[in-house]
């Protein structure tokens, strides 16, 4: 337990720190970028909308120290602000309809390929010297090597373009309008495949070597030469003594991991114009909503705070080491 | 005499890689690119340069095909490299000198100082890195610069940990106490005691970074972070992307600059894997005895079972 609240403080150290980034960011850069949109979007916004987006970034005369407070305050309260490009929809409103493609897409992508990686993994290291240990992890690190986005961009052209096998982009076919119906489900799946294929694609690699390495450094301990020794069956050998233990880097890793896949697939969606969080970050960025931009850099490294809980968790129930010196 | 020892360092890494396939195929494969890198430009035209007509497939004249605004593709790729490589080994190498600081500081005074600095990296480790560069990208005016700096800001902090870590394991080791109570001072310590039992680690690091770093500026530079006016292989995606190249089916204007990018973090990974081969007896050893199993014509199996019960 004490170790769960241990890590508990620090994700909100690191939630504290992200918001504090997002607040000195604007303040710190050169040129004053705020002014800038201002002047950019003189005569195209309401005078309300000026005084909106003024306070959005706490360009009040205020002292710094009450802005910093006011925007943690709001922050606190999920008001991140006013969008530029979706005026006059909040920054919250905007990045709620992209949020759920997203952890549509990455959560999928993520799991699954966890879930193939670490099996080929172990497999590879249960049969050294078959073709799957020798050729698989050259074949997966080339592929890996590849930026998503491109491989989706390939991808997108065989299945897509020429073959049409799969539609072209966005989530789900325009002439139908969100409901529970097989026709929209299935059109949402359809959808969904080739970005998160792309992205399991270009992480097997990764979890198929690590779980392979620690799997070959595990089977060459003594405890389970003394299994292989007892004559327990292989197949048990592997998953319930050398498996089990193997896996604690790679959860481990999986946390780290989160982040950089979660960017990967915020790349793919641009490729797919999937309309999730990726696909709203450029807009931001192209139109200079940073309102909108910082919320989305918020939101998503809350999601990977609270991801990186959860793996916690799960290591705790994985490894009992953790809970003795929790208690 | 220090010019000798050197020499005999680098001829014995030299003589490390031809040994190791995996460590060769990747010198070459980094080898050929440095050298299209030095001399390329040189020898194609001027990629701004529109040269024929938009978006033609691959002919005698522009080998590679034309772009969205009819400019020869193979001079883009050719003269993207130069930029792409370069900007990618100096952020490599920044990288790691960032997180060797940060990270051997850490592990070396111990202590608050630990604790604070390993709060640091921890927290930049948690915060997702791409995001974060397109966040402060996008205020900054675009540019090599502004890609370097977001890149080393994202990317240290893994280098960081890992050098405290060993240089925590380094501290505790004799000959680090013996320096300490001879009185020799802390940067002697840190530079001729604890630094040169970290070599391989941190040229494995330059390595991996410097793969980060080519992928993540060539991530930034597809999202029209980077300077478009600029030739790059992350710009030529960019404006691939942006003149619907992919809709139109003109493959020819984005898959020459993937094949490159994925050839480098394919060669620049197959080296560093060689290297972990070399400096890393574990792994020498286990290959060293399937080799000899191999010349006696058999393949390692598993121990023998001393009981074996019935299913």
């Amino acid at each position: 337990m004490r170790y769960i609240l241990r890590r508990l403080g620090f994700y909100l150290v690191a939630a504290w720190a992200a918001v504090t980034l997002n607040f000195f960011l604007p303040r710190l850069m050169p040129g004053d970028p705020a002014t800038a949109l201002f002047a950019r979007f003189r005569g195209q916004l309401s005078p309300e909308a000026m005084e909106a987006l003024r306070e959005t970034f706490g360009l009040t005369e205020a002292p710094l120290v009450k802005q910093y407070l006011t925007y943690l305050g709001h922050i606190l309260r999920g008001d991140m602000g006013i969008s530029v490009a979706y005026f006059p929809s909040e920054v919250s409103g905007v990045i709620a309809t992209g949020l759920l493609w997203t952890i549509l897409i990455a959560g999928t992508a993520v799991v699954v390929s966890f879930a193939i990686g670490t099996t080929l993994g172990i497999i590879a290291a249960s049969r050294r010297g078959s073709w799957l240990d020798n050729v698989m992890p050259s074949v997966l690190i080339f592929v890996g090597s590849f930026p998503y986005f491109w491989l989706a961009m390939v991808v997108l052209f065989i299945m897509g373009f020429t073959l049409r096998w799969f539609p072209l982009g966005h989530a789900y076919s325009d002439n139908l309008t969100p409901s529970l119906s097989l026709e929209f489900i299935s059109s949402v799946l359809t959808h969904a495949f080739l970005p998160v294929a792309t992205v399991v694609v270009a992480t097997l690699g990764g979890w198929l070597l690590s779980m392979r390495n620690n799997m070959v450094s595990v089977l060459g301990s003594d405890y389970v030469n003394l299994a292989k020794a007892k004559g327990l069956k292989p197949a048990r050998v592997i998953m319930r003594y050398a498996a089990r233990n193997a896996l604690l880097p790679s959860v481990t890793g999986f946390g780290m991991a989160l982040g950089y896949i979660l960017g990967g697939s915020l790349l793919t969606e641009i490729v797919f114009s999937y309309p999730g969080q990726g696909y709203l970050l450029v807009q931001a960025v192209r139109n200079q909503d940073y309102p909108l931009m910082q919320g989305i850099f918020l939101m998503i490294t809350l999601a990977v705070l609270g991801a990186n809980l959860i793996i916690d968790v799960v290591y705790l129930w994985l490894d009992p080491r953790t809970r003795e010196i929790g208690r | 005499m220090k010019a000798n020892s050197q020499e005999t360092t680098a001829s014995v890494w030299v003589e490390a890689i031809r040994k190791d396939r995996k460590a060769t195929a990747g010198a070459i494969i980094i080898g050929i690119f440095l050298l299209i890198a030095i001399a390329g430009p040189f020898f194609v035209g001027d990629p701004h340069e529109p040269v024929g007509i938009p978006l033609q497939p691959p002919s005698r004249s522009h080998l590679l095909g034309t772009t969205g605004q009819g400019q020869d593709v193979l001079a883009q790729v050719v003269v993207g490299t130069r930029m792409s490589l370069a900007i990618g080994f100096c952020v490599g190498i920044i990288v790691v000198m960032v997180g060797a600081l940060i990270g051997i500081t850490a592990g070396f005074f111990g202590g608050w100082v630990d604790s604070v600095l390993s709060l640091l990296i921890n927290v930049f480790l948690v915060i997702p890195g791409l995001p974060l560069a397109i966040v402060i990208a996008a205020y900054l005016p675009s540019g090599p610069l502004t890609l370097g700096l977001v890149l080393v800001i994202t990317g240290w902090a893994w280098n960081a940990r890992v050098l405290r870590a060993q240089t925590l394991s380094v501290r505790r080791r004799d000959f680090v106490a013996a320096a300490v109570v001879t009185g020799e001072s802390t940067l002697r310590i840190v530079s001729r005691e604890i630094l040169p039992t970290m070599t391989s680690l941190i040229v494995a690091q330059i390595i991996g970074s410097t793969v980060y770093a080519i992928g993540a500026q060539v991530g930034l530079e597809f999202l029209g972070l980077g300077d478009v006016a600029t030739v790059t292989w992350g710009t030529n995606l960019y404006w691939a992307q942006n003149d619907s190249a992919l809709l139109m089916g003109a493959w020819w204007t984005f898959v020459p600059t993937g094949l490159c990018i994925a050839l480098v973090g394919f060669g620049l990974t197959m080296l560093n894997s060689g290297f972990d081969e070399i400096t890393n007896p574990h792994l020498r050893l286990e290959r060293v005895w399937r080799a000899f199993l191999g010349g006696l014509g058999r393949l390692p199996e598993p121990s023998t079972p001393v009981v074996r019960i019935a299913e």
